[in-house]
């Protein structure tokens, strides 16, 4: 692969923070502990709608132990504005109300009260002494029936948006996004071909093992220091200011190892309420979520709707597509329709293309990002009906995909064109793979593939390099590391100065101590904050040329720097003995870059999959699974591939077993690991993968983000393979061990 | 009785140790808060996802699920009892080279656990290796990367002893 | 000529017109100008001398991140989009 081009891009460097991970020494959220720390325990409205009449914390407060309590009351009440959170915009009201409840809550679980005591039993016991006066009110709990006229409304002054001006009379719809492309009626009039079909999917969440949490201590200053486990401390310490009407410089956001996130740790829950718990104690608070409030007060991902029309000619073209697509973003709005949109025809050449989505709320938790936000729901959709059109054209599902794949230069349904993709070549790897020529026999078994894309966002990034004697590099960035993307960093800059992977240290920094620097998501990190490393390299170069230069008293512009070594004719000096001279050659060398590049071309996935269905259970157990994706240039294949098994394991989970079960009053009825069913090593085959490399042009190394197209084919692959293995189509998710036996069953009448 | 402590005498990763906890404490909850030792992780405290695994009496448990008293006179293994001054043990080792480790929140559980098969079965198979793993949630690797650790780990501890 | 793009819930401004040729340096001048043909459009995608917090824009096929101030050539396809992200 990218081994023939680099030194250290390519290879598979141990981790930087390999030991501390492994001892059990890497300081998680949980892990922190400061002197005189107390905890806190949150108070939650057992309804899923209803209004609040009063609140009564004496006893709470007079419990032994407690040092706190507070409600939505301690929160500031400045003017309401409309807050850019990475996924959208919201008025800060509603982000306000999410940390604490004021008038309604508006799902079982929504947050009402806090404490903070001497232990967390403590702080536990005291909690369900406050009183709460709540009036239940009639919840809407299905996204078709929140669209209706006559639906219960969760937000009386909430109009639907077209493209962000509100619009008609107040409803639950929050959201509608349109995308026209040409003229589908006249392209579905020249259609041969024609299948529409609907999907349902239910939430599901992110399913990240470490809970949230966060630590505060507002100190007698005036500043606000906040410890939590979050994918962009920029991103926290911005919507923490704004919830607590601070200025952002009064905050400093330290962001802690995070034990998965994968889009459900941007948002803030905890931080708000540990500092107004800590303003009011005096001491540093700090608050971990039991697994059960994860799954009831965090960020799950919408439920949907999904109707897709495809037309095609009888030769396989497609000649025009219309998606109508509801989600439902759970209590508040959030936008993800939007993105659902945008990825559901991806990776295809349309040219008359119709769609309409709209964001609904819901009285559920308010939905968050996961991986690959509201792309793994359409695909879920629209890869189904594509597999349907192929076989009824009596075509391969590949062949069929090629015919119509999006290429450079191909309009996506917001018009815009694509740059370099890699569409084209994910296909022609999947078709090429041996576990696609396999032969799959025995009954009840099929065979499935599905394509998935998502974008790159692009955004800031900022690092810092300082040049040790020893020839050896620090490298400061703010990006926080999920899954590996420090080393993927370093790497980049090692590339750069013709150094070895451990000869740069990282370090990811607070707010305090680095500049800013935009989420961990959205497929950016290794992108950007690679880029900005590279910069920053770029400049310690330029500044050691100089140096150089003084040494060999020519002018700096005479030095060259290659592989590692710095040279002027026949003078040469390697990084490491220029790095030994630089105090008498006028100090220190610190290089810094910032980047803040525009949105890149995106990374497409595809997926095959292998299943066994059991007539007599409905499990479907998967033989063998291939991800493949584009990478752009793999950094470090080793964690490339981790993020491609990462990303399907989750959508293996998503297509079979995972679901919010909800009773009819509201209630998640499996808010534990135990029913809320995760894959098990035991569920999964080995996850075989492959890597393409179609370099994103503007990229130093030409990386494109892979963190999360990966997840986005294995229901509808899964779905397809169920189809050849028993000879029906689930449309809806999970294709659990009942809904197979009820498709089998309905098959026999 | 509630608020009163008890005194639990133990031993911890080859250690005396000892300290005064509540009835209602977990064994996790004395480690992580009283004990420090916070390679141990809580991810449900009813023990369904294994993060909080721990060697007890040369078993493998969910430290969320037993007692802090029940500790007394007993002897338990943590993560951070495996490497060896400054040399990490070859499960930890295998997990870093084979890249098994993404976010490394299940990591301490999983190579306890990994120590525990280890321990009783040298040489697993596949299947053996993914049942014993499957008490043990990881949602970031997809357990394949894991499963090639734990033989490669296997394959050196076998070589060690012969 | 630029050409920009009009997104399809803002075309009823616009005589139902999806695409329009505007002449323009940068976002800020076409957008200036097409509120000459077309009144009301450029309220629903700045305010002030910014992007609307919900609009992004596009130039070339890139979405930009300086909004009003990114150049545009003589060439250039610039579309109006929602803010994407990811998680």
């Amino acid at each position: 692969m990218s081994q023939r081009l680099y030194t250290v891009i390519g290879t598979r460097p141990v981790r930087h923070d390999g030991a501390d991970k492994v001892t059990g020494r890497a300081q998680f959220g949980a892990d922190i502990r400061l002197p005189g720390m107390l905890y806190g325990h949150v108070l939650r409205s057992p309804h899923p709608h209803a209004r609040i009449r009063r609140i009564d914390v004496a006893k709470a407060e007079a419990f032994p132990g407690v040092l706190a309590v507070v409600t939505a009351a301690d929160l500031p009440e400045g003017p309401d504005r409309l807050l850019e959170l990475v996924e959208g915009t919201l008025p800060l009201s509603y982000v306000r109300a999410n940390v604490l409840a004021r008038d309604k809550v508006l799902y079982k679980g929504h947050a009402v009260a806090a404490v903070a005591a001497v232990s967390p039993h403590v702080a536990e016991e005291a909690a369900a002494l406050i009183e709460v006066d709540y009036e239940p009110l009639p919840a809407v709990l299905d996204v078709l029936e929140a669209m209706r006229e006559d639906a219960p409304l969760l937000h009386p002054d909430l109009r639907m948006r077209e493209f962000g001006e509100p619009t008609g009379k107040p409803s639950n719809v929050a959201d509608h996004f349109r995308h026209l492309l040409g003229d589908p009626e006249q392209g579905f009039r020249e259609a041969e071909l024609i299948i529409e079909r609907e999907f349902r999917t239910v939430m599901v969440h992110q399913g990240y093992l470490e809970p949230q949490n966060a630590t505060a201590l507002w100190n007698q200053d005036g500043r606000v220091y906040v410890w939590t486990s979050t994918q962009g401390a920029f991103s926290a310490r911005e919507a923490i200011a704004w919830v607590l009407e601070l200025p952002v410089s009064r905050l400093c956001v330290a962001p802690m190892e995070v034990g998965g996130a994968f889009g459900g740790k941007i948002r803030i829950y905890l931080e708000p309420v540990a500092a107004l718990l800590s303003k009011k104690a005096g001491r540093p608070v700090k608050i971990v979520m039991p697994r059960r409030d994860v799954f009831e007060a965090t960020g799950p991902t919408p439920g949907t709707c999904i109707r897709v029309r495809l037309g095609t000619r009888r030769d396989g073209r497609i000649t025009a597509a219309q998606v109508w697509m509801a989600y439902e973003t759970g209590a508040f709005p959030s936008g993800q329709c939007g993105f659902g949109a945008l990825c559901i025809l991806a990776p295809y050449d349309i040219p008359n293309v119709l769609i309409d989505g709209y964001d609904v709320v819901v009285n559920k938790p308010s939905t968050a990002p996961y991986r690959a936000p509201g792309a793994t729901q359409a695909a879920f959709a629209a890869e189904s009906v594509v597999d349907e059109l192929a076989e009824r054209l009596g075509m391969d599902p590949i062949e069929f995909r090629l015919m119509n794949a999006a290429r450079e230069g191909t309009r996506r349904a917001d018009g815009l064109k694509y740059p370099r993709i890699g569409c084209v070549e994910v296909l022609e790897a999947m078709r090429n793979h041996p576990h696609y020529r396999a032969a799959l026999e025995g009954p009840h078994r099929g065979r499935g593939v599905a394509m998935g894309y998502w974008f790159n966002i692009g955004w800031y990034s900022s690092c810092t390099i300082s040049v040790n004697p020893d020839g050896t590099v620090n490298l400061v960035e703010g990006s926080v590391d999920l899954s590996g993307t420090r080393t993927s960093i370093a790497m980049q800059a090692a590339e750069a100065l013709g150094l070895r992977a451990d000869q740069v240290h990282p370090r990811v920094a607070d707010t305090d101590s680095i500049g800013p620097t935009a989420v961990t998501g959205g497929s950016r990190t290794t992108f950007a904050t690679g880029w900005a490393a590279w910069e920053a390299a770029q400049d310690v170069i330029r500044q050691m040329k100089e140096r150089a230069a003084l040494l060999w008293e020519i002018g700096p512009d005479q030095v060259e720097f290659e592989g590692g070594v710095f040279r002027s004719g026949e003078r040469s000096m390697r990084f490491e003995e220029l790095a030994a001279r630089l105090e008498e050659t006028g100090g220190p060398v610190v290089g810094r870059g910032t980047v803040n590049p525009s949105s890149a071309g995106g990374s497409f996935a595809g997926a095959i999959a292998d299943v066994e269905v059991d007539p007599e259970t409905g499990k479907v157990n998967l033989l063998r699974f291939t991800s493949v994706q584009d990478a752009g240039t793999a950094i470090h294949p080793g964690a490339v591939e981790g993020q491609m098994q990462g990303g399907s394991a989750q959508g293996i989970g998503w297509a079979l077993n995972e679901e919010y079960h909800l009773s009819p009053e509201g209630t998640m009825l499996n808010s534990s690991l135990l029913d809320y069913r995760e894959p098990t090593a035991l569920d999964l085959p080995p996850l075989e993968t492959v890597i393409v490399e179609t370099p994103e042009p503007d990229h130093p190394f030409g990386v494109r983000g892979v963190g999360e197209a990966n997840i986005v084919p294995p229901p509808a692959a899964i779905a397809n393979a169920i189809y050849r293995a028993i000879g029906v189509r689930l449309r809806r998710l999970p294709m659990k061990p009942s809904a197979v036996m009820e498709a089998l069953w309905s098959k026999e009448r | 009785m509630k608020g009163q402590k008890v005194r639990v005498r133990t031993t911890v990763n080859g250690q005396p140790a000892e300290f005064l906890c509540e009835p209602r404490q977990s064994l996790l909850e004395c480690l992580r808060e009283i004990l420090g030792l916070t390679g141990a992780k809580e991810g449900c405290n009813d023990g369904n996802c294994g993060a909080c695994a721990v060697i007890l009496d040369k078993r493998l448990v969910n430290s969320c699920l037993v007692l802090g008293v029940e500790a007394e006179g007993r002897e338990i293994t943590t993560i951070e009892g495996l490497a060896q001054g400054s040399q990490l043990h070859p499960i930890q080792r295998a997990f870093l080279e084979q890249g098994a480790v993404q976010c490394g929140f299940c990591t301490p559980g999983l190579i306890l656990a990994t120590k525990a098969l280890l321990d009783r079965l040298p040489d697993p198979s596949e299947l053996e290796i993914r049942r014993w793993l499957a008490n043990h949630l990881c949602r970031c690797t997809g357990y394949d990367k894991v499963v090639r650790a734990v033989r490669q780990a296997a394959a050196e501890l076998a070589e060690v002893k012969a | 000529m630029p050409t920009v793009f009009i997104p399809p819930a803002l075309q009823a401004l616009t005589g139902g017109r999806a695409s329009l040729e505007v002449e323009g340096g940068t976002v800020r001048e076409l957008l200036d100008n097409l509120e000459q043909a077309w009144p009301g459009l450029r309220e629903r995608l700045a305010e002030g001398d910014r992007l609307r917090p919900h609009v992004r824009v596009a130039v070339d096929g890139k979405v930009s991140m300086l909004g009003l101030l990114e150049r545009v050539g003589p060439g250039s396809e610039v579309h109006f989009v929602a803010a994407v992200s990811g998680g």
